[in-house]
């Protein structure tokens, strides 16, 4: 189980917070996810033998949203 | 690949353009329309794939809205209408993520004050490596002008360094061998050598950038209703303009009811303030944890303080030297060799006192003997002295004059402890000690006072006299002495039962339970102290307790803004409601009040980032 951070676009509406947590929540592997609207950044637990860093960031850009770095 | 935002602006823009220019220049329009749906497309299939997106995850946002509309115009042949919808969101949008940037700019300067690179001594080389490879233990060496990168101990060097980035007090601080510094902070002159105590995330600083980050999404009350308003909001917008085109059988009517009903400016209306505020008060050492104990902030009614460590330094110091017959110096030379090996608090400010009048002290005592509640005995140059309270000169058979027990009673009485020295016969003098009072503690009363807080209450541990003493030194309401922590806790339920929410304010020491059972917890001196820094609400980074007063206005201007922002939005969506049911706003021209009144609440909210005490 590993933690990451993805920085994203700047969020502009709380829904786009709604959106990612909903898309990623669905996304088997994930454990938990938060997305930081004020930092416009996605800190998500998964486990990396189910899901990979790239999958989440697949999910993340279908939804319409620029991944711009992990750490 | 996705252009960014700015590029689709500017070429849906350019297309809106080139289509007006062909239209006038009587191309043929078939051409301009085509011109005019490109720029429908250009702004308009981000937002579309955005909303299919959401839409999987049967989440219904602001970007399905704006969709339909957009097909809709596009069915109905309004070209214009679509392009401009779609240009005036699209630019919108970029607008909006431009100044929210600038709301949270001030927790990203934050971001920046951490040095990348460190100058560390590994196998007797000086080497400059990067930030992530330092290790705990390491020797590091800070130059003028460097950030320091580590939390360590100095040892070696002396400099002034400037906290501003942890205290948010910007008056450079002399450090030396022994003494703490910390990460982020700016040595001004001079020259350190560290040894490196915490690295990376588990320093003081970055800690406080985690705290801070987080507390930007812990949301304020209003903020959580909003958006549960809002989940349910767009679906019913939806259901509603249906029920408009089924009644009237006007579609664009309809169409224009869904663009403008987006709720946008009343969603950012409280997180836009709530950041600039907690921006504003990260910038001047002051930490908020989030919206909610921002707003609670704003409305306390009753603040409880802890004495020790708190409204004084903790740090107790000689006063008043009062001697009968010998030389005051003297007496108190005596005081500190006899004192010089006990570690007894008020041993330590009789030998502080002596290095600070007198210089260091060269000799030590030839005897002594501590006898534990009273004081001690001790031969210093050859004669017998006892230095302590009244029980051991009874014990010892040393007689108090009646006048020299009334100068004792009296010290008292100020809630100063006084330090008896005599020799074997006779009273010689007596050494009074008192904490001190913080020296902006009685301001910081007085700024509460005005601020409207209506009971101030002192809770200490320490007995009457000396709680008496200071409270009305203060100005303080009312003070309860002899506290134990689970009493403190008892008393803060009093009066916030009272008078209304109560805070309590104390360094997070001892204080604790009373901290974390309050209304809200402030914690003064957090750098550096994690106890504080994990349970208080609010954290005052430094020493400086009139940035309390500052924080209570802080908030009140912040919650202040945020009530602006939502009357506005209101008002902005009545009004808009009203003029599309007249038939009086077109889609167009609804997007862009839409979009200006959403800047407008982020532009409001940038005003705070100005705001001083």
């Amino acid at each position: 189980m590993i933690t990451k951070y993805y920085q994203l676009e700047t969020l502009t509406c709380p829904s786009c917070k709604a959106k990612i947590e909903n898309a990623l929540r669905r996304t088997k592997g994930v454990e938990n996810v938060e997305v930081l609207f004020n930092s416009s950044r996605a800190k998500v637990t998964f486990n990396e033998l189910i899901v990979s860093s790239d999958d989440i960031k697949r999910v993340i850009e279908g939804l319409g949203y620029k991944v711009l770095g992990e750490r | 690949m996705m252009a960014t935002r700015f590029q689709r602006v500017v070429l849906s823009g350019m297309l809106i353009v080139a289509s007006f220019v062909l239209r006038k220049t009587a191309a043929s329009p078939v051409i301009a329309d085509g011109f005019m749906l490109g720029a429908a497309m250009v702004a308009g299939i981000p937002i579309m794939r955005k909303a299919i997106g959401a839409i999987r995850y049967r989440i219904l946002g602001i970007d399905a809205l704006v969709s339909l509309a957009v097909i809709g115009a596009v069915y109905l042949g309004e070209y214009w209408e679509a392009a401009a919808v779609t240009f005036l969101f699209t630019l919108g949008d970029y607008l909006e993520s431009r100044t929210l940037e600038k709301t949270r700019a001030s927790i990203k300067a934050l971001f920046n004050m951490m040095p990348d690179v460190a100058r560390v001594i590994r196998d007797g080389q000086e080497m400059e490596i990067l930030l992530e490879q330092v290790v705990k233990g390491d020797t590091v060496i800070v130059k003028p002008g460097e950030r320091i990168p580590v939390d360590g101990t100095v040892i070696e060097g002396n400099a002034y360094v400037n906290q501003a980035a942890i205290t948010g007090e910007a008056i450079p601080v002399n450090k030396e061998s022994t003494d703490r510094v910390f990460s982020g902070t700016v040595i001004e002159s001079g020259y350190l050598k560290i040894r490196a105590d915490r690295v990376g995330e588990d320093t003081t600083f970055a800690r406080i950038l985690q705290m801070v980050e987080e507390a930007q999404d812990k949301k304020a009350n209003t903020q959580k209703f909003l958006e549960s308003f809002s989940k349910y909001y767009t679906p019913l917008i939806i259901v509603f303009a249906l029920l408009l085109y089924i009644v009237t059988k006007d579609l664009r009517l309809s169409l224009t009811m869904l663009v403008i009903a987006c709720p946008g400016a009343l969603v950012i209306a409280t997180p836009v303030s709530i950041v600039a505020g907690i921006g504003n008060g990260a910038r001047h050492g002051v930490l908020i944890k989030g919206g909610e104990v921002m707003e609670k902030l704003g409305q306390i009614k009753a603040l409880a303080f802890d004495k020790t460590g708190t409204l004084t330094e903790a740090k107790p110091k000689v006063t008043v030297i009062k001697s009968f017959g010998m030389e005051e110096n003297e007496l108190l030379m005596i005081a500190a060799i006899g004192e010089s090996y006990s570690e007894h608090p008020l041993a330590k400010a009789i030998v502080n006192a002596v290095q600070e009048k007198l210089g260091s002290i060269s000799e030590f005592a030839e005897e002594s003997e501590i006898i534990p509640g009273q004081g001690l005995k001790a031969k210093v140059r050859g004669r017998n002295y006892l230095i302590g309270n009244r029980k051991l000169m009874l014990e010892n058979g040393v007689r108090i004059e009646q006048e020299q027990e009334e100068y004792i009673r009296q010290e008292e009485e100020q809630g100063k402890t006084a330090v008896i020295v005599s020799d074997v016969e006779r009273v010689l003098g007596v050494i009074s000690i008192a904490d001190t009072v913080r020296t902006d503690a009685k301001q910081l009363i007085a700024d509460l006072k005005r601020l409207g807080i209506r009971k101030i209450v002192m809770l200490t541990g320490d007995n009457r006299r000396t709680a008496a003493a200071i409270a009305q030194q203060l100005g303080i309401d009312e003070h309860y002495a002899e506290l134990l922590p689970e009493d403190k806790v008892r008393v803060l339920r009093e009066v916030a039962q009272q008078f209304g929410p109560a805070a309590m304010v104390g360094d997070g020491i001892n204080d604790a339970p009373a901290l974390a059972s309050a209304d809200l917890g402030i914690a003064i001196g957090g750098a550096g102290t994690d106890v504080a820094m994990e349970t208080a609400d609010v954290v005052l980074m430094s020493n400086e307790i009139k940035k309390l007063a500052y924080a209570i206005g802080l908030s009140r201007a912040t919650v202040r803004n945020m009530k602006q922002n939502i009357f506005f939005a209101i008002i902005v969506a009545a009004l808009l409601l009203a003029g599309v049911l007249a038939k009086k706003v077109s889609l167009s021209s609804g997007m862009l009040v839409h979009e200006l009144s959403v800047l407008i609440v982020i532009l409001n909210a940038v005003r705070l980032l100005a705001y001083r005490q």
